[in-house]
């Protein structure tokens, strides 16, 4: 009825007024929502939001606890920490990953192989794991990369420690190495620490085995700090606790030493104290340096390593194993002696041996004539222990393998140890399920065929041999350990081998060269010659790397009261005289250290310098060859997987062999003449007489 | 009596609505100097002085004739549409989105202008049409030309908060010009229908992006629906009496994203708390009680729509700000009214201030005036 009257203005007037009131009240209604909104948020709310805001403000972030020192007998770091600056990336809170990243490389001069690492690192990392840049800066880079913060979110600059280990490669399969904790780690143990920018677990060796004890408390700091990081004022720290130290019984400059004489060769030294069972060193070169490892792998340093086949990433003093060859000698010898074999009972030996339809060769085809005990050691005569071995028996020479440590499991704190195998006809029938032949005998007694073992068992084997003493190899140092027990040998049987192993270095033997140049001490030892099992090709000397014998040299000093042995183990150095002088100078290094190191000086020259300066040689040929080019390194957690797999026990064959082992050859002796031995002769290097076999 | 010694100049000022500016002014001086860090550098001290300058714009306004304003009114919205045409041609880019001319000595944002613009131009408009008119479609078509225009062209650049704010005056003014209410209630109905199809279809990735991240700020606690849980939590933790003059942790520490403009009402509320809030919600009453008053004692129909209409605008802005900070609408970058640090919506609520002032001058010429 409204619309049909006409509209006037007082009504439109009328309308505007009722209108605008109800646009007051409108207005009013949304005043008085807001008011409650306000009022539900500010008092309703309050402790919610109260506690999101705190948390907004400080910022609690963790400082990484100094790990605790590696140290050596002495007290001397083998790893210790370094203050450094250095520079992480938080992957989550970065915004523009290339921009942020080519201002970091201006303002550190990254280059262009290192930049590559870090972006596959970027690619891999989940958002929380920090991801390290550069480490080690000096101050100036550091100032600059600070200053330039809020420009680059995500960038974490820090003021931290870091591994050091002072003597790098030489330590490196003894200590292992650190490395940012992986996905896998975290899943594992939920602690922010592993998060933590700047801090690392123990990725290998005692590192990772000794990780709580060495890890040590974090301390943190509260600060309060704006959305984009930029820290306004600290709150409060707490310091941290670093981690406990832990002693070794190894000698550093001895480890140090032992280490850069190696030289160019891939091999083993391990050097045991004959009174205590001390690991004095326990070295495998060619190493990694766990001081770059530490920082990450980078993609060069990652092809440098892998493409080399003297397997840098394997400690072969624990997972290297080898034919032991004629080290096993004196062992043999022993266990003749203990089952009653008067040493004076000789054989003739005429450069070979028919053991049922075959013939096995001494490694001197010649012969060497009528050869008794002393003889069959000194000349490492093949021919006496093949007779012998076979009146004896393999169980006899077994039990005596195993009582010297052979085949038998040390309690080392390294993960995945290989054990080797001392062969019998018990073992060879439950593994294979054949009958013992003779010529497994015959094999064995020469340190071929099945037996294998690794250079620490070596090692103990000398040391048990040299002390007459249940010595066990202790890495951890324990002054107030019990004195370790006698093995029970006769002492006129040690004599006997002592003065035979004496003979090989310092008289008629197969090592003359191995004589150590310090006045009254005698060293005694036995060299060995392990043929690479089933690759016969050549004489095992002149063919390529891979195929050459590998040599074996084991020792103590002083002979007549012995105090220090040593077990050198050098894979495919063509015979023992690629041991033996090694052997030599690290004994030497024992009794006068400035004479073993004129030594070597003059030797590193000929090889280009020591480890470290080879290696940086190494690594520039690489960059400059490959640069960023190089296939990607892999991430942490692979790396580490790679180094576990390269140090996996090594499976026995798993098929029995079912012809004979070749007899060993022992070509490092000085030639003698057909049948007679040459006492005293100054030892020429070998030349081998060719088809020892 | 007393009052008769107090000059003539100043009682004739409209203190009404001074009074409840120059406390929100100052105080929004107090909530940006604070969120500087306790400086009067970079905001407060302009903020202020900018203030008195568009005051001084404001008096100069408030004392043009009526006659001017409603001859200019089509012109200057003519004037105000080419140069949004112009933005669309050569406005310069600025966060994906084209707002400002360069000229030279300023940025001129034509948009900004075009709020009171609207609401004068549709005053006019509804002046001039004969109040028989008011029910048939000659009422409705021109006015959804004039109004739809601007709106289309500033949705374009895209800035959906001030087509929102044009559209909200013209919509107000058309409302109390007396337009029926079914045609309202209609359109309110079919908006209902479009809104979901506007928002699947003409919104841009980015609107549509906040509007989703309004309903639920916690799905993307890291990106858009950082700002309103920042804002949330700045208020929330502000408590009844707040945290106390210079002790907004998270305006300084920058967890508060735009602290001095479109969030100093959170940046307000954490330091002052909930008192503070209340305070400036009263303020903002008493001056839309004043607009809506001037508007009904206004003198004729045109003087009464221009200062209702321009009330609204205003209003609208510090509705849809609060709302916005507090939780309860998308983000839209619409700043607060006198408390917000920026010369652009400064000046346009001053236009409308001047406004609503000139037609308070009318109506006391019409009676006697106040003394």
């Amino acid at each position: 009825m409204k619309q049909k009257l006409p509209l006037t203005s007082a009504i439109l007037t009328n309308r505007f007024e009722r209108r605008t009131f109800v646009l007051g009240m409108g207005q009013a209604t949304v005043g008085v929502l807001l008011a409650t909104r306000l009022a539900y948020l500010s008092i309703f709310e309050n402790q919610k939001y109260k506690a999101a805001s705190e948390s907004n403000r400080v910022n609690l972030s963790l400082i990484p606890p100094r790990r605790g020192w590696v140290l050596d007998r002495n007290g001397a770091a083998l790893a210790s920490n370094r203050a450094d600056f250095r520079v992480d990336v938080i992957p989550d809170r970065l915004v523009d990953a290339d921009d942020t990243l080519s201002k970091l490389s201006g303002l550190l001069g990254l280059t262009a192989d290192k930049i590559s690492d870090i972006k596959d690192k970027l690619d891999k990392a989940r958002g929380f794991q920090p991801v390290e840049v550069a480490a080690k800066l000096d101050w100036d880079k550091f100032a600059a990369v600070s200053v330039r913060l809020p420009e680059m979110p995500g960038v974490i600059p820090q003021r931290g420690y870091s591994r050091y280990y002072p003597t790098g490669p030489s330590v490196g399969h003894l200590v292992g190495y650190v490395g940012p904790a992986s996905a896998e780690d975290y899943e594992r143990e939920r602690n922010p620490l592993l998060i933590t920018p700047g801090f690392k677990i123990g990725k290998d060796g005692l590192e990772k085995h000794f990780e709580t004890r060495l890890r040590g408390v974090p301390g943190a700091r509260r600060v309060e700090a704006t959305a984009s990081g930029r820290v306004v004022r600290d709150l409060g720290t707490r310091e941290d606790v670093p981690g406990q130290p832990i002693q070794l019984t190894i000698l550093g400059g001895l480890q140090d030493y032992a280490a850069r004489r190696i030289g160019l060769e891939s091999g083993s030294v391990v050097v045991m104290d004959c009174a205590t069972g001390d690991v004095l060193a326990m070295v495998s070169m060619p190493c990694y340096d766990p001081n770059s490892f530490s920082d990450g792998i980078g993609r060069i340093e990652w092809k440098m390593l892998s493409e080399d086949d003297h397997v840098p990433l394997r400690n072969k003093v624990l997972r290297g194993l080898y034919p032991p060859g004629s080290t096993v000698k004196p062992l043999v010898a022993l266990s003749f002696l203990e089952a009653g074999l008067d040493p004076k009972a000789s054989v003739n030996c005429a450069g070979g041996l028919r053991v049922g339809n075959r013939v096995f060769h001494c490694w001197n085809h010649h012969g060497h004539g009528q050869t008794d005990m002393l003889k069959g050691i000194y000349q490492s005569c093949d021919v006496y222990f093949y007779h012998f071995a076979q009146q004896i028996g393999m169980d006899k020479i077994a039990a005596m393998a195993r009582r010297l440590g052979l085949g038998q499991e040390f309690p080392m704190p390294y993960p995945g140890q290989s054990y080797g195998t001392v062969p019998d006809p018990a073992w060879k029938l439950r593994k294979y399920h054949k009958e013992w032949a003779i010529y497994d005998t015959v094999n064995a007694t020469i340190g071929q065929g099945y037996m294998l073992v690794n250079p620490l068992q070596q090692a103990t084997m000398v040391s048990r041999i040299a002390s007459g003493l249940q010595l066990t190899p202790r890495l951890l140092l324990d002054r107030h350990a019990p004195q370790p027990a006698s093995m029970g040998f006769a002492q006129e049987h040690l004599d006997l081998i002592h003065a035979a192993m004496n003979e090989v270095v310092n008289g008629r033997g197969t090592a003359g060269k191995a004589r150590i140049p310090i006045d009254n001490v005698l060293m005694a030892g036995k060299t060995g010659t392990a043929q690479v099992v089933g690759l016969q090709h050549g004489n095992g000397k002149n063919v390529e790397w891979k195929r050459r014998d590998h040599g074996h040299f084991i020792c103590f000093a002083p002979f007549d009261k012995p105090r220090y042995a040593c077990a050198v183990a050098i894979e495919h150095g063509g015979g023992s005289p690629s041991a033996y002088p090694i052997a030599r100078d690290v004994m030497t290094y024992l009794f006068d250290p400035a004479k073993a190191m004129a030594a070597l000086e003059e030797l590193e020259k000929g090889w280009g310098g020591n480890v470290q300066q080879r290696m940086a040689a190494r690594y520039s040929t690489f960059a400059a060859q490959y640069g960023a080019s190089a296939p990607r390194a892999p991430d942490e957690a692979q790396a580490s997987k790679v180094v576990e797999d390269e140090n996996k026990p090594v499976a026995e064959p798993s098929t029995a062999q079912t012809d004979a082992a070749p007899p060993a050859p022992e070509p490092d002796a000085p030639q003698p003449q057909p049948g007679q031995a040459v006492p005293g002769s100054p030892a020429a290097p070998a030349v081998a007489p060719n088809g020892a076999q | 009596m007393r009052r008769a010694y107090i000059p003539k100049g100043l009682t004739r000022q409209p203190w009404g609505v001074l009074l409840p500016l120059l406390l929100l002014v100052f105080f929004g001086g107090a909530v940006l100097y604070s969120a500087a860090g306790g400086h009067f550098q970079p905001w407060a001290l302009m903020h202020v002085a900018r203030f008195f300058v568009f005051l001084v714009m404001a008096m100069v306004i408030a004392r043009i004739p009526q006659d001017w304003f409603r001859r200019a009114a089509l012109p200057l919205y003519g004037i105000l549409c080419v140069l949004l045409v112009l933005v669309e041609l050569i406005g310069g880019i600025g966060g994906g989105s084209q707002r400002w001319l360069n000229l030279g000595f300023m940025t001129l944002q034509p948009s900004e202008l075009m709020k009171p613009g609207i609401v004068l131009v549709l005053s006019w408009f509804y002046s001039v049409l004969p109040t028989g008119e008011t029910r048939t479609w000659r009422a409705i078509a021109p006015a959804i030309g004039l109004l739809g225009f601007p709106a289309a062209f500033v949705m374009l650049q895209p800035d959906l908060g001030t087509a929102l704010a044009i559209c909200f005056g013209g919509v107000v003014v058309m409302f109390l010009a007396g337009l029926p209410l079914r045609w309202f209630l209609g359109a309110g109905g079919a908006g209902a229908v479009i809104a979901p199809l506007a928002f699947f279809f003409a919104l841009h990735d980015y609107q549509r992006k906040r509007v989703l991240v309004f309903m639920d700020p916690e799905s993307d606690p890291l990106g858009s629906g950082y700002h309103i849980t920042q804002s949330k939590i700045a208020i929330g933790s502000g408590g009844f009496l707040g945290k106390g003059f210079g002790n907004g942790s998270q305006s300084h520490l920058d967890y508060l994203p735009e602290a001095h403009t479109d969030f100093v009402f959170a940046t307000m509320a954490e330091e002052w708390g909930m008192l503070g809030g209340l305070f400036v919600l009263l303020v903002f009453g008493l001056i839309m009680r004043w607009g809506l008053k001037v508007a009904m004692n206004a003198p004729d129909r045109f003087s009464r729509l221009l200062a209702a209409g321009m009330t609204a605008t205003i209003f609208f802005y510090a509705c849809i700000n609060m709302m916005m900070v507090m939780g309860l609408a998308p983000v839209v970058g619409i700043p607060l009214p006198f408390l917000s640090h920026g010369g652009s919506s400064m000046m346009t609520n001053m236009i409308c201030i001047g406004t609503i002032m000139a037609v308070d001058r009318w109506s006391r010429r019409g009676s006697t005036g106040l003394s």
